[in-house]
């Protein structure tokens, strides 16, 4: 895991006396709340519903249990003994007190960890493949690049007022987990022809209200090119993207609004002037970096693994757990296992004090050490010796975290809705939580197979409803909540916009609307090997149309 | 409003013009960038030191070919959360090797001293009350320590070329 040196040290001690001191001039009247806002949100500090909501970053989703304990820390002792894991692969606390805000950020910069630019018009946490350095088909791990445009990007004094948030995310596998596509800068690692890795860049994808899948503008970035490609990107938005109206001022509508032709082109000119020697990734540099995301040393294991299979051979569940939950590793005798915080019923996506303390324990015992966030809101224990299997499940059982339904129509995503946000149109937990019952029992969700359920409650999307196999948009039509209906989207290299089915449905009836699609597809799919988004495409969206509407 | 050029602050002997107004004989000289170029050629080459204010929307390229005869380019913030100025400002002094005062105006505030600098801008002109009063007794912004390379006096850190250290930390 990357480690801070006394340079990272003293940079986040200082920023956190920043913010101490902001904090002391805001609560004595000397900053006007307008002043405040962008200071507190570069800082993760948001104002909401109930209270102010601080949210921590988790760079690429990498966790040491050291920090995850202290997060447990921090939902006891500040919180109500919860928090809540995030599309983005960070955690909110939805009850700290303003004043307490810096000695939280105190607490984390002990264990190494921030809130700098988890918020605000500047470039967010880099997010990354949550199996990034153990899944067996990655090409190499994005992690190193993940920090060094971290560590470029923090206070960057170019780029920390830009017309709008920037989210970039790196994928190191041709299986894209990280949802690159819907990212203002998505970079696909890849192979070129003569075998060089490097970066594939994909501009101008984003959700909210207007979504759009990115535009690819170079089909190969260099790696030592990697930041100054970046500063060109961000050079060209700061300067051209919209500024008159919030709506429209994500890199998507000026990359919309430009055309992709004339974006790479004004991206390419600005690169080829203005390439800063300073910033070039020499290898010297990037093997430092790859050093500090090392393979843990894992030591070799049997193949087959006899425990695993022995279990898997007597206890159906554990087989189910298995096959559902654990991937290969790209050590052989090694799964890399994702920990679901969907139980049937539950809010996607909390975990209590407790269970990252559980987690934390089982990580150092089972894990080397290390855990994953997901943007599907779960968790993950990255390196897991299969014969440690069945004793990592025996207490993952214990703690309520073997829910087996990782891919599944109850590893729903959900953003916080009504219940927390101040946007809100509509709920969307209560809705991911009768859904997640609905098809929880009985092994249906396992029948059913490969389908991924995205809930927002606005037009924000936070929820990434648009990519879902079936996306659910929360709306308030006359004072009444209403759910709208999307098919066919998806986050990954595939990556498509659900198409709107209809008009919305009530609150009541929109969970059976969501089981007459579900029918329909076991109805009309070829064979259990054909999952819910490729029936889709082969049959469109009618026969779903249909059932919804024109039975009635 | 006060000026705040390179750490403390100074008198400000520029004169702001209008399109209405004579060109003096001599003296410091603000113009918007319209009057600049509508200025002829041979009032340019006069004894007077121009400088032009570009507001947001309004290019360091349109202003690169006369930067010899500038002796000041002054960047408009209209609000604090408009960053167009720091891009200007990190083009005239890489790009364009601008070496002349760069001044910040508008809505400059207390919290973004370290960007202006670090961009570029070794002149900020200040109405902000309470940025003055901070200012004014003697408040210092606090980072020491940057993740990408600033323009103005810093050290390089050994470890890695896009580091850096404010230099008075380092020799403290
Ligand atoms: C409760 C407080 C929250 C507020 C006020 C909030 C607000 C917003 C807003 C206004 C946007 C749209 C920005 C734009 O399009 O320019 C947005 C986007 C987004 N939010 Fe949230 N959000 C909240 C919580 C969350 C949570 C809990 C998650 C994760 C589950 C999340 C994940 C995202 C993501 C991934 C996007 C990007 C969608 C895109 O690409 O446009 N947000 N949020
Ligand atoms: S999608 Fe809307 S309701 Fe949900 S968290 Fe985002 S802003 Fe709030």
């Amino acid at each position: 895991m990357y480690r801070y040196d006394n340079f990272d040290a003293t940079f986040v001690a200082e920023r956190v006396a920043q913010f101490k001191d902001q904090v002391a001039r805001r609560l004595a009247g000397e900053l006007t709340e307008d002043q405040f806002r962008p200071l507190r949100l570069m800082n993760g500090v948001y104002l909401q519903l109930h209270a102010y909501m601080l949210r921590v970053a988790i760079p690429y989703g990498t966790l040491s249990p050291r920090q995850l304990r202290k997060l447990a820390h921090i939902a006891r002792h500040y919180d109500k003994g919860y928090g809540h894991f995030t599309t983005r692969q960070n955690i909110q606390f939805n009850w700290p007190a303003l004043a307490d805000c810096p000695a939280i950020l105190s607490e984390l910069a002990n264990v190494e960890m921030h809130a700098i630019q988890t918020s605000g018009n500047c470039v967010r946490n880099v997010t990354a493949d949550q199996f990034a350095g153990a899944a067996a088909d990655e090409i190499e791990d994005p992690r190193p690049y993940c920090e060094l445009l971290r560590q470029w990007s923090s206070l960057n004094p170019e780029f920390s007022f830009l017309p709008r948030k920037f989210k970039i995310a790196i994928a190191g596998a041709p299986h894209d987990r990280a949802a690159v596509k819907v990212h203002d800068i998505g970079y696909q690692i890849v192979r070129n022809a003569d075998g060089e890795i490097g970066f594939a860049a994909y501009v101008g994808g984003g959700l909210g209200r207007s979504p759009f899948v990115a535009h690819k503008i170079r089909d190969f970035v260099p790696k030592a090119d990697l930041l100054n490609y970046t500063a060109a990107i961000l050079r060209v938005y700061n300067l051209e993207g919209r500024r008159d109206n919030k709506f429209k001022a994500r890199i998507k509508i000026l990359v919309h609004e430009k055309g992709a032709e004339a974006m790479r082109d004004a991206v390419e000119a600005e690169f080829a002037r203005s390439r800063d020697p300073d910033l070039v990734l020499t290898p010297e540099i990037i093997d430092r970096f790859k050093s500090y995301f090392a393979l843990p040393d894992l030591p070799s294991r049997p193949v087959p693994a006899q425990n695993f299979e022995g279990r898997r051979a007597q206890d159906a569940d554990f087989a189910h757990f298995a096959s559902q939950n654990v991937v290969a590793h790209k050590v052989p005798g090694y799964g890399v296992v994702s920990i679901s915080l969907k139980p049937i019923g539950g809010i996607p996506g909390d975990v209590t004090a407790e269970q990252m303390e559980a987690v934390a324990d089982l990580a150092e015992t089972y894990a080397h050490s290390e855990v994953r966030v997901a943007h599907e809101q779960n968790l993950v224990l990255p390196h897991v010796a299969l014969d440690d299997l069945p004793a990592l499940y025996d207490r993952l059982k214990d703690s309520n975290l073997a829910t087996p339904n990782i891919g599944l129509v109850t590893d729903i995503i959900s953003c916080p809705g009504l219940d927390y946000c101040s946007l809100a149109t509509a709920r969307s937990i209560p809705i991911a939580q009768r859904i997640s019952e609905r098809f929880g029992h009985n092994g249906r969700a396992a029948e059913i197979g490969e389908l991924h359920i995205n809930i927002s409650g606005c037009i924000n999307a936070c929820g990434h409803h648009h990519v879902a196999h079936i996306g659910i948009l929360g709306l308030e039509k006359k004072g009444v909540e209403t759910y709208q209906i999307t098919v066919g989207g998806a986050a990954d290299e595939t990556c498509a916009l659900g198409e709107v089915l209809g008009p919305g449905f009530s609150s009541e009836s929109v969970v059976d609307a969501v089981e007459a699609i579900v029918e329909t597809y076991l109805k009309v799919r070829k064979s259990r090997d054909e999952d819910f988004l490729s029936t889709y495409r082969r049959v469109g969206a009618a026969p779903f149309k249909e059932v919804l509407y024109e039975r009635a | 409003m006060a000026l705040y050029r390179n750490g403390t602050f100074a008198a400000d002997s520029w004169q702001r013009l209008d399109a209405a107004q004579e060109l003096p004989a001599e003296g410091h000289v603000l113009l918007s960038l319209a009057e600049w170029q509508k200025l002829a050629p041979i009032k340019r080459e006069s004894n007077v030191a121009f400088g032009v204010l570009l507001e947001p929307g309004e290019t360091a390229e349109a202003i690169a070919a006369d930067l010899s005869r500038l002796s000041l380019v002054a960047i408009t913030f209209p609000k604090f959360t408009d960053g167009r100025g720091y891009s200007t400002a990190r083009i005239l002094r890489d790009r364009y090797k601008f070496a002349g005062e760069l001044r910040a105006v508008g809505d400059i505030l207390f919290d973004q001293i370290q960007l202006y600098e670090r961009c570029g801008f070794d002149a900020l002109e200040i109405t902000d009350p309470v940025t003055l009063g901070l200012l004014e007794a003697g408040r210092k912004p606090v980072m020491t320590h940057f993740y990408q390379p600033g323009e103005g006096a810093e050290v390089r850190d050994s470890s890695s070329p896009w580091r850096g250290r404010a230099a008075t930390s380092a020799t403290a």
